[in-house]
Formats: C-alpha cells, sequence, structure tokens
C-alpha cells in the first residue's frame, strides 16, 4: 500500500512518516501531497498565537482535551512550531511538556515542528502538514505558533479561525504586541485568568476592539433613542464582534465557554461565505510561496556563480545601483 | 530543499524527578543543529513510544537516574518496535552500573552514558548511527 494510501486509512505511522516527507520537502512528499489534496479542506483550521509564556502549549492541551470529551469527541491533530536557532539551525521543541493529558488517546495527533528559518511564526511546510493531517481525517487541527511579536501574523493566512492569547499583568509593555497581533484575532483569550490585573487587561483588550468594529451607538432620532450601526460609511460591515473569553489553562476554567465561540465562529464562516474566502486567500498564498520559490531556483540556474559575484562586486564598488545589478542578472 | 534534520526524542521515564541532565543533552544536541523534542518529567514506556511514533524521530535519548532502566528501557524498545519504528536508535544516559550496560545493550540499546560522558561524544555518536540508516 502506499503511504497516501496508508495515510488516509489514518496510519499513524503512515501519516508520523509523510509528515516528516513533507516538512523536508522531498520529491516523495510533494508525490503524496499530489495525490492527498483532494481529500483535503474539510478540517477546521483553528490558530493559536500569543507572546512567550501567555500559555498557549496548556490551552492547546485543554482546548483538545474538550473536543475530546465532547458528546460527540472530534479527532485533534496539533501542529506546534517552536524556533530554531537561527545559528546552528537547532531546536529544542518543548510544547508536548504541557500536553501529557493527551496522550494514550488514538483521536489525538501531536506534531513538533521547528521554525526552520522562517520568520513568520509558521515554518515553511506547516500548511502542507496540516494539509496531511486534514486527508488524514481530523476534524480541529490546532496550531500553535511560536511565542509571537508583532508580525509573526502568518497564521491569519493559513487559519480559519485564530485565537489570540493575552495574559494579566504585561503592562504597557505588551500594547505593542497587541497593535501587532490583535488586527489577526478572532478570538482573543485572556488566559491565567485568576491572577490579578485581569480586570485592567480585559479593559484595554476592550478598548483596542472598540476603535477597530462598528459599535453600537446611541443616538438621539425625532427625540427618541435609537441603536445604529457606526461607523455607517464603513464599507460592508463584518457582523463578527470580536468576543473576549477569560480562561485558566492550567485548570480548564473557560474552556466550555470557549468551545462554544469557537463552534460560532466557524458557524460564522460558513454562514457567510467566508470560509470559501479564507480558503481562497490561504491557497492563493501557498501558490504565491511556491512560485516565488521555483522561479528563484529557476532563475538561479540561469546564472553562474561568476556571474552573480560579478555583479555583487560592482555593486559594492558603486559601479552599479541595486537595480542596475538586477538588470544584469535577469535574462 | 529543506536540509533533513536529525530528530531526536529526549524523555525522561520514571518517577525520579531531576531533568538537568537531561536538559543539559537537550541543549547540546540543539546546539549540534539536531532538533530535539523534549518531554519533560515523569514519562511512562507508552508516553515515549508514542511521542517518538507522533515525531518519526531518528533517535529517543533516555535519562534514567532511579535504577529502574532494566525495568523500563526493554518495555519503551518493544513499544518502539512494535510500532513498526525498528529504525529509531536508543541511547540511555544516567546511573548505570557498568554490569547492566551489556545488558541494556542486548535490549536494543545503541549507547549507555554515565556522568561526566562528554556531549560531544553523544552527539558524534547519533550522527553516526542515524546517518548508517539513511
Amino acid at each position: 500500500m502506499s503511504l497516501q494510501d496508508s495515510v488516509l486509512q489514518g496510519d499513524r505511522l503512515a501519516v508520523s512518516r509523510l509528515l516528516t516527507q513533507v516538512e523536508n520537502d522531498t520529491p516523495a512528499g510533494h508525490a503524496a501531497l499530489n495525490q492527498l489534496f483532494v481529500h483535503t479542506g474539510k478540517a477546521h483550521l483553528i490558530g493559536i498565537t500569543g507572546a512567550p509564556g501567555t500559555g498557549k502549549s496548556s490551552l492547546v492541551n485543554q482546548i483538545a482535551l474538550h473536543y475530546r470529551q465532547a458528546p460527540q469527541p472530534l479527532k485533534v491533530a496539533i501542529v506546534a512550531v517552536d524556533p530554531s536557532s537561527p545559528f546552528t539551525g537547532g531546536a529544542v521543541l518543548g510544547d508536548r511538556v504541557r500536553m501529557r493529558e493527551l496522550s494514550g488517546d488514538s483521536g489525538v495527533f501531536i506534531r513538533s515542528m521547528a521554525t526552520r528559518g522562517s520568520l513568520g511564526g509558521l515554518a515553511q511546510a506547516t500548511a502542507g502538514m496540516s494539509q496531511v493531517l486534514d486527508a488524514a481525517g481530523f476534524d480541529v487541527i490546532l496550531i500553535e505558533t511560536v511565542g509571537a511579536g508583532q508580525s509573526e501574523v502568518e497564521i491569519a493566512k493559513l487559519a480559519h479561525t485564530v485565537l489570540v492569547v493575552d495574559v494579566p499583568g504585561l503592562g504597557d509593555d505588551v500594547q505593542a504586541i497587541k497593535a501587532g497581533i490583535l488586527e489577526i484575532a478572532d478570538i482573543l483569550v485572556l488566559n491565567k485568568a485568576d491572577r490579578p490585573g485581569v480586570e485592567a487587561a480585559e479593559r484595554a483588550l476592550l478598548g483596542m476592539l472598540k476603535l477597530g468594529h462598528p459599535t453600537k451607538h446611541l443616538v438621539q432620532h425625532h427625540g427618541r433613542l435609537e441603536e445604529v450601526l457606526a461607523p455607517a460609511d464603513d464599507a460592508p460591515v463584518d457582523d463578527w464582534l470580536i468576543p473576549i473569553r477569560r480562561t485558566v489553562a492550567t485548570e480548564g476554567a473557560g474552556l466550555p465557554e470557549l468551545l462554544e465561540v469557537l463552534a460560532a465562529h466557524k458557524a460564522h464562516l460558513q454562514n457567510t461565505g467566508d470560509w470559501q474566502r479564507r480558503e481562497r486567500a490561504r491557497l492563493h498564498t501557498q501558490l504565491q510561496d511556491l512560485l516565488q520559490q521555483s522561479l528563484m531556483a529557476s532563475w538561479r540556474n540561469t546564472v553562474t556563480d561568476a556571474q552573480y559575484t560579478d555583479a555583487l562586486d560592482q555593486l559594492v564598488a558603486r559601479k552599479l545601483s541595486p537595480r542596475q545589478a538586477l538588470q544584469a542578472l535577469l535574462p | 530543499m529543506a536540509d533533513k534534520k536529525i530528530r531526536v526524542l529526549v524523555a525522561k521515564p520514571g518517577l525520579d524527578g531531576h531533568d538537568r541532565g537531561a536538559k543539559v543533552i537537550a541543549r547540546a544536541l540543539r546546539d549540534s543543529g539536531m532538533e530535539v523534542i523534549y518531554t519533560g518529567l515523569r514519562q511512562t514506556p507508552e508516553m515515549i513510544a508514542e511521542a517518538a511514533l507522533q515525531e518519526d524521530v531518528d533517535a529517543v535519548g533516555l535519562s534514567i537516574l532511579s535504577g529502574a532502566h532494566l525495568t523500563l528501557v526493554p518495555r519503551i524498545t518493544q513499544l518502539i518496535q512494535a510500532n513498526g519504528q525498528d529504525n529509531v536508535r536508543i541511547f540511555v544516559g544516567g546511573i548505570i552500573p557498568d554490569e547492566d550496560v551489556p545488558k541494556l545493550k542486548e535490549m536494543g540499546v545503541d549507547g549507555v552514558y554515565g556522568p561526566g560522558s562528554p556531549t560531544h561524544a553523544i552527539i558524534d555518536d547519533i550522527r553516526k548511527l542515524v546517518n548508517k540508516d539513511a
């Protein structure tokens, strides 16, 4: 039986081995993904992102547990991304430490991966690997990004639903992070909500949200108070108001409520057609990435090392501008 | 093309609560360019075999200080074999009496490292054995 047939039957060793092939970008991996692609597009891809130490792994653990304990348990795959060292290329992938309660459940599959040089909070192969897990029949795929700062927003292009995790007490320093990463949140999670400062943190998040999306305003109209959506001249009003949910991931508090809004967001995407739009955006991104890699590789074959070095030397000597050097190197 | 990286699971089976050695090894392997999946303390043999399967690792490093190695190690190697991962290399570190080393090797362990083992020797051994498979 071929690797992809075994994957379709849910053979865990086959899934694991194919994930490695895809991660290593091998021809065998490409071939299997080509065959499997038609079987993808069913899973709900949920991204979990936030600053380091906000409890993403513990939260992923609890979300998976609650999906497994639901009246109709869903099969859950987890892809946990941790950074590679920029110096040695090595990595310590430690997200499993928080996920030990999921051990021994054949409806759960956890895979750790290193970024291998990617900067957006995911690795290059994360999209392909989630397609393998999708084809293998997992209903939900939880994708945990590296501890994110401002620009690690790649997850927004991959996931259907993005959870941004914040915690109380990070103080004003975190405002910058919020400004970068808040925009991609579909659901905000205020984790470690048993800590002091949770009220202030929630107020800060709420305040930030109200600047961003239309809120109901009360206006005087013919002597009566009426509710209107403001700003009224905005383009199509996205009626998904980003909810904030408090959780204590180490204890599982707030998780049932979080699962409710996850289900609500999925329903919202499906009802508004956003599911298809995000699907299209995701595949568009993947296609562009592949185009870039492949055009770059085929261009590289048209230029000798000597030509390239020569152009670089002239550039350094200020004989060519960067754009002139480009012209010299393009066919 | 992405490089093939050596992936190593570093695990602590059993009940002893000292993971400094495991962390030193994890760090050393990371600095040698390997991808280390670290599982934390108090793992059962079943948890370790399951993690090795899901992570498709090339090698498993077990840190055992409790003296239970002759009980834990065969269970782990059997489970990994039963999962069909017969190419996974097994390394054991910790407090292992000399006379137990041959027994562990009979159980399928590829290398045993006591206190004071230089980390570069462990790294070299892993590289050698994993590449032989490839």
